[in-house]
């Protein structure tokens, strides 16, 4: 095992938590990505990679699926698999192996940051957040919109568990608009 | 505006980039005779119709795909959207 | 005690008695009171100065059209002018001051303009200050400046937060008077998704200013009743206090919520205001109607009001103007409001009723087909003058006067997609034309109905239509009787004959202004408009501009429709610049980017800065280092003498796979890719379609079907969408795929003669990186720190033995501390963005500064790199003529002759000898920097045939800076121009 110290989005040692009107905020950092784009004309068997390795179907257009593995969908035939850190830190790699021609892997775990907020008034949370609306989406939902100028994808993995990932160079300001509307909440 | 994304379904203009004319697909072939000619109308020749209009927008926050959108410049009224690589391969882009 | 002026009833509370200020005075109120009604209980009738003449003036109305009451509210910071009092919710401690008068309200000083009136009329600016031009900027700005504007501000930032939201509904019912409470009742029992949105923090509208009952209670029993059961409905969402301002493209509003304007201060962590977004798959419009003024002589004065205003103030606030009163009006329902002030106790001295048939209402004196012909009293009426139908005139007594000159649907936000509005004569009113913003419907008094029975029927069916429509089943929606008057009017704009009649009381334009207009030939109402200022400011002429539109017809023997109104535009009401910006102000304004190592930096006491939105470390000062140019000359000088470290994460990494990658970087790259061998790097030159220069970086081939390529810092997101565009629109066969992972690696430039020796400490043993393993443009995945995976690349900004090391971004802190602990031995340094730049000018490469927009390939000395073998983007219309001149500049080097001159980027340069003069012009500087190993300035830039002319002496000018001296034109690679340190 190499011995570099990873510091997380945020810059510290260990992920952030925050309490605030009854929402638990978190910094998430146990999880690695990789994206999987499939290669033309091979749109069945990126998908069936996906769904082989997460266990459980690939995710449709705007949607989310898997537990201990899982994915969501990004693009037309590309998805973003999770996976944890811990069993899977090279996932890519490991992706990609299996991929062979099928599908493009790039490694993303280090391009993003994670920020889950859980219990409390989501809806009135995120309403002020972005145009993604929490009253009408189901658990599974993924969409990938506009927070505070940066491109997030907000996800809604049980109807009171959203994560929201964000480009990592921007956890800062991503972390302060999520504090900010969270606080604002009446 | 709303654009109804073919695949994502209604989403807010403010999502998308903006590039022009559909016809921006339809690039010369560089070894025509007169390509020379042909990418000057290409990259300089618009018809700016005061109505209907198709064009090109860029899903950038949202799936990152190309659209074109068939719009009413006067009205702004959508009558159309589809994803522009489907556009392209139907109107004979081959590579 | 001292609320003289306060009748009984009314929807205020008395047990909750409220404190509050105004022009420095202590009055009492109560909750339910606005300013301005708190202000009318207690005996207070002036409350503000016009805008031009400064006349005395008074509240005019009961709601957000209020032209005359606008008062500047709280105080320090959070001081807001132009705030109607008649919207502003009074809170214990309130705080408000009547401004555009100097030294006192009573007693104004600029009041003189009034007796200068003759001169001030209708363009009168466009025709006094024209001449002489001299005059312009010294004396007539500044005094105009002075005397415009109507309140002050603080010249303090805002203190309050503003948010934006977004909200989604099936259906959005714009007002919650009886028209819009009965459509929620209906939609909401249907199971709609039901936005209720009102600008008043009680709901009910005329409900509540009205004394009739709704089926067996009291109309504002019944709107609070029923507000109570929309707001137990989850499907129905009230949003009291919310202006809808405009409506957008396709079914999207935009509203305000006032969330803490009621409150002394918001609470922590909460906004003052949202702006929010609503999108609508229908919208109804019941946004009622507005009552307007009639035109008579000196029909401002303080008291004298709208007659509905008179009544709501009476009925829902219990406060009158004065204990004695009167009613103008040309239709019945200026009757009610005498008979409910005279249900309240207080006198009602006369109804002039300009109708010969007006009905007798009351015990009061009813003075038929008779009209107003003066008033009295500058600070406050006393007294109006009535010419009787029998041709006598009579003096009444009277402290307030009612006016009602009919009703006015409110068909604004029906025009905000240009919709026109139809005249119907028997409202005398403009009522919503033919098209309606998509999916907007109206009902009520918005589309000119006006009996409240018909109203709620109006709103229940348009409801009903629109369940039906959406496929939501509806019950049938038993609703209580109540008034149903029929609409009595006769048309009356003005009283003839009157000098000073005004029209819009805010903007101070009178009768004979529109008149002024008309014989100067002005045609259009849009013209008319601007002209003479009606219709302008913070009311957009809500109660002006129908009497307006209607003497303009009169004048040219033309109908009302004929004339046509001016468009409506968002917003409805004044908005505050503080809830467009929401939270994007201050260090929020936008996001920040922070590179990897900037925990690291921030320890180091780097000093940041700006580029785009990154935060990069722009040069490490050390101890006793006074000036910037130190840090940034021995971070240079460190480097080159032996080695230098920087954080080079922000450039743009995109990844592209496939087994057509290599095809595609082809037609991306002006240059080929396709015979690049696997574990190489090369240079690209991306162009656009039009043969300029767009961006340049490297690709790095990892595999057959894998490149890693890199853009700009600037251009990482224009490029990315440029690459999608490609690979979708144009070439979607090919088998390619990308995406960015700009963030995922932490990337470090190590660069300088040592540059090698420091990261075999760093590279893990088994990967062998000597000159012969892994050369000049070399690529390749390694290991750091036991075992991490790196990408390592020998590539070079600085001109210097160099390479760029990625790790994955969570590693990145850990990298730069390695980095500089194995680099203690060779004395290494880390260099900022300064100690960058001046390298690459030292070398010549081009950058932003270059690549500007203008320049091709040729003019970047790279014409030869553009591939006339294949097809690639820009490569054809690059060899266009106009791009390919004899005199085409090129990418050069200067040095000052004098080597104490500066090189100014932004200079141009002349040919010695000729004069200074754009027709001359020989190219100009693009970057320029101090050079610590040439020890003198340095500039790069375009000059014509500059590669021609090498050893020439140019004239290098910058008018602006006052510089003229010679320099040399030298090749742009100032340092190792053979390459040699690169390839070390």
């Amino acid at each position: 095992m190499h011995d570099f110290v990873e510091i997380t989005p945020l810059g510290g040692g260990a992920p952030r938590v925050q309490e605030i009107n009854g929402i638990v905020l978190s910094e998430v950092t146990d999880r690695a990505l990789a994206s999987v784009a499939a290669r033309l004309g091979q749109e069945d068997e990126a998908k069936a990679l996906v769904s082989g390795f997460i266990e459980a179907p690939a995710p449709d257009a705007g949607r989310l699926s898997g537990s201990a593995k899982s994915a969501f969908w990004t693009g037309p035939d590309q998805w973003m698999v999770e996976a944890p850190i811990e069993t899977h830190e090279d996932l890519a790699a490991e992706l990609s192996e299996k991929a062979a021609s099928r599908a493009s892997v790039t490694e993303q775990t280090d391009g993003w940051c994670r920020f889950d907020l859980e219990g409390g008034d989501l809806v009135a949370v995120f309403e002020i957040l972005c145009p993604v609306d929490l009253r009408k989406g189901q658990k599974g939902d993924a969409t990938r919109t506009s927070i505070d100028h940066l491109g997030c994808f907000v996800l809604r993995r049980e109807t009171d568990l959203v994560s929201v990932i964000g480009p990592r160079s921007s956890a800062g300001s991503l972390f302060h608009a999520l504090e900010t509307a969270v606080r604002a909440v009446r | 505006m709303i654009i109804h994304h073919p695949i994502l379904g209604p989403r807010d203009s403010a999502e998308f980039t903006y590039l022009g004319d559909a016809n921006l697909i339809h690039r010369p072939d560089w070894q025509a005779e007169d390509a020379l000619a042909q990418f000057t109308d290409y990259g300089y020749q618009r018809k700016n119709p005061a109505g209907v209009h198709r064009e090109l927008w860029f899903h950038e926050q949202g799936d990152r795909s190309w659209l074109v959108v068939t719009r009413n410049t006067v009205t702004h009224e959508i009558t159309k959207v589809e994803l522009a690589r489907d556009v392209a391969r139907a109107e004979g882009r081959d590579t | 005690m001292t609320q003289v002026n306060r009748l009984s009833g009314g929807l205020i509370d008395r047990n909750a008695p409220l404190s509050f200020r105004f022009d420095g005075k202590t009055y009492q109120g109560h909750k339910g009171d606005t300013l301005a009604s708190a202000l009318l209980a207690n005996g207070v009738r002036l409350m503000g100065r016009s805008f031009k003449y400064h006349r005395p003036r008074g509240v005019m109305t009961a709601g957000s059209e209020e032209p005359n009451a606008l008062v500047e509210l709280r105080s320090g910071a959070a001081q807001e002018p132009n705030t109607r009092a008649t919207t502003a919710e009074l809170f214990d401690g309130l705080e408000a001051n009547s401004q555009n008068r100097w030294p006192s309200l009573a007693w104004d000083a600029l009041a003189i303009n009034d007796t200068f009136s003759n001169f001030l009329t209708a363009g009168f600016y466009y025709k006094t200050f024209m001449w002489p031009r001299a005059f312009w900027e010294k004396l007539y700005e500044p005094i105009i400046r002075k005397a415009a504007g109507l309140g002050s501000i603080s010249f303090e930032p805002d203190p309050d937060q503003y948010d934006k939201g977004f909200r989604h509904c099936d259906l959005l019912i714009i007002g919650a008077g009886p028209t819009g409470l009965a459509a929620a009742l209906t939609a909401g029992r249907a199971g709609l998704d039901v936005i209720l949105a009102d600008e008043d923090f009680a709901l009910g509208g005329r409900l509540n200013a009205e004394q009739f009952d709704v089926g067996d209670q009291s109309g504002a029993h019944w709107a609070a009743n029923t507000v109570a059961e929309l707001a137990s409905l989850p499907n129905v969402r009230v949003m009291a206090r919310t202006s809808i301002l405009g409506a957008f493209d396709h079914g999207i509003y935009g509203a305000v919520e006032r969330v803490s304007d009621h409150l002394a201060r918001p609470e922590a962590g909460k906004p003052r205001q949202i702006l929010w977004r609503i999108y609508t798959k229908r919208a109804l419009l019941c946004a009622g109607a507005m009552e307007r003024p009639i035109g008579f002589e000196n029909n401002d004065r303080p008291g004298i009001m709208l007659a509905s205003a008179m009544r709501a103030y009476a009925n829902r606030w219990a406060a009158t103007p004065a204990q004695e009163i009167a009613v103008f009006t040309n239709n019945d329902d200026g009757h009610r409001t005498a008979a409910d002030l005279a249900a309240k106790g207080v006198t009602v001295a006369a109804v002039i009723d300009t109708r010969e048939n007006a009905p007798k209402t009351g015990s009061y004196e009813v003075l038929a087909g008779a009209e107003i012909t003066g008033t009295q009293g500058r600070l406050g009426l006393r007294s109006v003058d009535v010419k009787m139908a029998n041709g006598q005139t009579r003096r009444i007594a009277c402290g307030a006067l009612g006016v009602s000159g009919g009703w006015n649907p409110n068909v604004h936000l029906t025009c905000h997609q240009r919709g026109k509005p139809e005249w119907r004569e028997d409202i005398a009113g403009f009522v919503p034309g033919a098209v309606l913003p998509q999916g907007m419907s109206v009902a009520g008094a918005a589309q000119g109905i006006f009996p409240t029975a018909a109203c709620m029927m109006s709103g229940a069916e348009a409801a009903t239509d629109i369940c039906a429509d959406l496929g939501a089943p509806t019950p049938a929606i038993d609703l209580p009787s109540t008034e149903d008057a029929p609409v009595n009017i006769t048309p009356f704009w003005h009283v003839q004959g009157a000098k000073r009649a005004w029209l819009d009381q805010q903007n101070d334009v009178t009768a004979k202004d529109v008149k002024l207009a008309h014989q100067e030939n002005f045609v259009s109402v849009e013209h008319l408009k601007r002209y003479t200022t009606l219709g302008m400011a913070t009311d957009q002429g809500k109660t002006s501009n129908i009497p307006g539109l209607a003497i303009m017809a009169e004048l040219s023997g033309k109908q009302i429709p004929q004339v046509g109104t001016t468009i409506f535009r968002p917003p409805y009401t004044p908005t505050a610049i503080g809830a467009l910006a929401g939270r994007s102000r201050d260090e929020d304004f936008r996001p920040t980017r922070k590179t990897p190592s900037h925990v690291w930096a921030e320890e180091q006491g780097a000093q940041f800065v700006e580029v785009g939105m990154w935060l990069r470390a722009q040069y490490f000062p050390r101890p006793g280092e006074t000036h910037w140019r130190q840090s940034v000359d021995r971070e240079v000088l460190q480097t080159r003498n032996s080695v230098g470290i920087c954080d080079v994460t922000t450039l743009g990494k995109i990844d592209v796979q496939g087994a057509d990658a290599a095809a595609f970087l082809n037609k991306i790259y002006a240059n080929g890719f396709a015979k690049l061998p696997v574990g190489k790097v090369r240079y690209g030159l991306m162009l656009r379609e039009d043969g300029i220069a767009m961006d340049d970086g490297t690709a790095a081939r990892f595999a057959e079907d894998h490149f890693v390529v890199t853009t700009t810092t600037a251009n990482a997101v224009p490029v990315y969408r440029h690459m999608e565009f490609v690979r979708q629109c144009l070439f979607p066969n090919m088998d390619v795929q990308l995406i960015s992972t700009t963030e995922a690696w932490a990337q470090f430039s190590v660069a300088g003669p040592n540059a090698r020796k420091l990261l075999q400490k760093v590279v893990d043993a088994e990967h062998d990186i000597s000159n012969e393993a892994f050369p000049y443009m070399a690529c390749g995945q390694i290991t750091v720190a036991n075992g991490l995976r790196a990408r390592l690349f020998r590539i070079s900004f600085s001109g210097e033995l160099a390479y760029e090391i990625a790790v994955p971004t969570r590693y990145g802190d850990a990298m730069i501390r390695k980095l500089v602990e194995a680099g203690k031995e060779f004395d290494a340094v880390v260099y900022g963005t300064e100690a960058l730049g001046v390298m690459r000018i030292e070398k010549g490469h081009a950058a932003g500064n270059e690549l500007n927009g203008t320049t091709t390939a040729l003019n970047l000395g790279m014409g030869r790199m553009v591939s006339k073998k294949k097809d690639s983007i820009g490569s054809t219309l690059s060899e266009r003529d106009g791009l390919n001149t004899e005199d085409a500049l090129k990418l050069v080097g200067f040095k000052p002759v004098d080597t104490e001159h500066p090189v100014p980027a932004g200079a141009h340069l002349m040919t010695k000898g000729d004069p200074v003069n754009a027709a001359h012009d020989q190219g100009y500087i693009t970057s320029a920097c101090y050079s610590p190993n040439l020890g003198c300035h340095i500039g790069i830039g375009y000059l014509k045939s500059g590669d021609t002319r090498l050893g020439e002496v140019v004239r290098l000018v910058s008018p602006l800076t006052g510089l003229d001296h010679d320099v040399e034109v030298v090749s742009a690679h100032f340092v190792d121009p053979e390459g040699e340190r690169l390839r070390a």
